[in-house]
């Protein structure tokens, strides 16, 4: 009986059951906060026509750039893609499609989708091309859009700390993405860099309630930096 | 002289006040935070989860972590706040940040913009813009008044595919300082030595000019550029 303790012992165990045509979330802000290791796994079980949900699409061999290499997403749902030369020939070739999403609305389908709401009301992207097609509606003299919400088969995430009851706390700007992705898959996978066991956390601190986490695993995390930016180098400040 | 784009963020700078939360987007607006006076208190929002952006660090201090909406290294001030995606948007769409600063390829009389995509070039996304033009209640535009062959940038109406519609109220390029209201852009400063007829000749939109035009001063203490 593992009652409520989540922490599996290996990326094939974490990854049981992903298979072709499923719809993936991925956390993540560029590179900060993104599940590496989940990733990587993902790359070598080989799953393909993803419909992979994340802001960004990694960069040309780290992160997300992997599942481009090997044409495993099929569709692909974010907001800012545009750090790879890979995705660029994909879309091009027709080999993958691309829906943009502005970013609050992208993190807004997330949170309902995990929260039971079918869909909501917005005035982000009214009167562009992001509307086109969809029901819009005045509400108090303002235009709105209807965005349908989002939910995923699986939802992979990392975090920082966790407790083996899957209680998450994530660090700094890794944060982004990963709270409302863990809601949002039927099953959510956390990859973390220090697992405790529960009890240690402060429930005051704890940012991911460990309901919505069915798997936990400690990852090693390369975390590279896109935009290494110093003081004596940049431009401002 | 039209203005650099130290300049204009100067300008833009003194737009700021005193217990500001403020969102600056990528280009000349990230500038500004180089412009801000000393003797006010103001947070830079970072739409990635971040309310008190510092600047740069230090090389020993570098963390992956820890980054700005442009996905640059960057650090935390005292008294700041780190949230979801969701929690920053809802700020942004909740109309909660004072005032959002945003470059633009053109702006329209009606107050509309276009800034993401160029038809025929390689489409990145809209990021977070969408959702900043939407939900501020003060935007600021910082934008060259002209391409670089001449043609006007403030128009009767975007070409290009919008970002938003009817959203932005202040303009400032490197020739003048214009707000939109009535269907028109109304000129309330010009780049010190530059005419008001420059600033005609190079807008296309309906320009509304009422009295003489005072030219901007740069006399803050900050000034340096």
């Amino acid at each position: 009986m593992s009652g409520l303790n989540k922490v599996v012992s290996n990326y094939a165990e974490a990854l049981e059951g992903i298979a072709d045509n499923m719809t993936v979330m991925v956390g993540g802000f560029g590179l900060c906060g993104i599940p590496e290791g989940l990733i990587d796994q993902v790359q070598l079980l080989g799953p393909t026509g993803l419909t992979c949900i994340s802001n960004n699409a990694g960069v040309d061999g780290f992160g997300l750039g992997k599942w481009l290499e090997q044409r495993q997403i099929k569709t692909m749902i974010g907001s800012y893609v545009g750090e790879n030369a890979l995705f660029e020939e994909l879309t091009l070739s027709g080999e993958m499609e691309v829906i943009l999403t502005p970013q609050g609305t992208l993190a807004e389908k997330i949170r309902a989708g995990g929260a039971g709401i079918p869909a909501f009301f917005t005035a982000t992207g009214f009167g562009t091309q992001v509307a086109e097609g969809k029901e819009t509606r005045e509400i108090d003299g303002r235009n709105y859009v209807l965005e349908p919400s989002f939910t995923a088969d699986f939802s992979l995430i990392k975090a920082w700390k966790a407790d083996t009851f899957g209680n998450l706390i994530y660090r700094h700007t890794a944060r982004n993405f990963n709270p409302m992705m863990a809601t949002a898959g039927t099953v959510t996978v956390a990859e973390v860099e220090e697992i405790v066991p529960a009890g240690e956390l402060d429930p005051n601190a704890i940012h991911t309630p460990g309901i919505y986490v069915d798997r936990l695993i400690v990852g090693s995390f390369e975390k590279r930096i896109e935009q290494p930016t110093v003081a004596s180098k940049g431009g401002t400040k | 002289m039209s203005l650099s784009r130290e300049q204009i963020a100067q300008r833009v700078a003194q737009e700021i006040k005193d217990g500001f939360y403020v969102n600056l987007g990528i280009g000349i607006p990230t500038l500004v935070a180089n412009y801000i006076p000393s003797d006010i208190e103001i947070m830079l929002q970072s739409e990635n989860g971040l309310l008190g952006m510092g600047g740069f660090p230090e090389e020993a201090d570098l963390d992956a972590d820890l980054i700005n909406a442009g996905k640059q290294t960057v650090t935390a001030v005292d008294g700041a706040a780190f949230f979801s995606s969701a929690d920053s948007f809802a700020m942004i769409r909740g109309g909660h940040v004072d005032l959002t600063v945003l470059g633009a390829f053109e702006v329209d009389q009606t107050g509309s913009i276009a800034s993401w995509m160029i038809p025929g070039k390689l489409i990145k996304g809209m990021g977070g813009a969408m959702d900043l033009v939407a939900g501020a209640q003060n935007i600021i535009v910082t934008m060259t008044h002209a391409n670089k062959r001449g043609e006007s940038k403030i128009l009767p109406e975007c070409t290009l595919p919008l970002t938003g519609v009817a959203c932005v109220k202040k303009v400032i390029t490197d020739l003048a300082y214009m707000e939109i209201r009535d269907g028109a852009f109304h000129l309330l400063e010009r780049a010190p030595g530059v005419t008001v007829e420059e600033i005609i000749n190079l807008t296309d939109g309906e320009l509304v000019v009422d009295g003489d035009i005072p030219e901007m001063s740069f006399n803050s203490q900050n000034g340096g550029s």
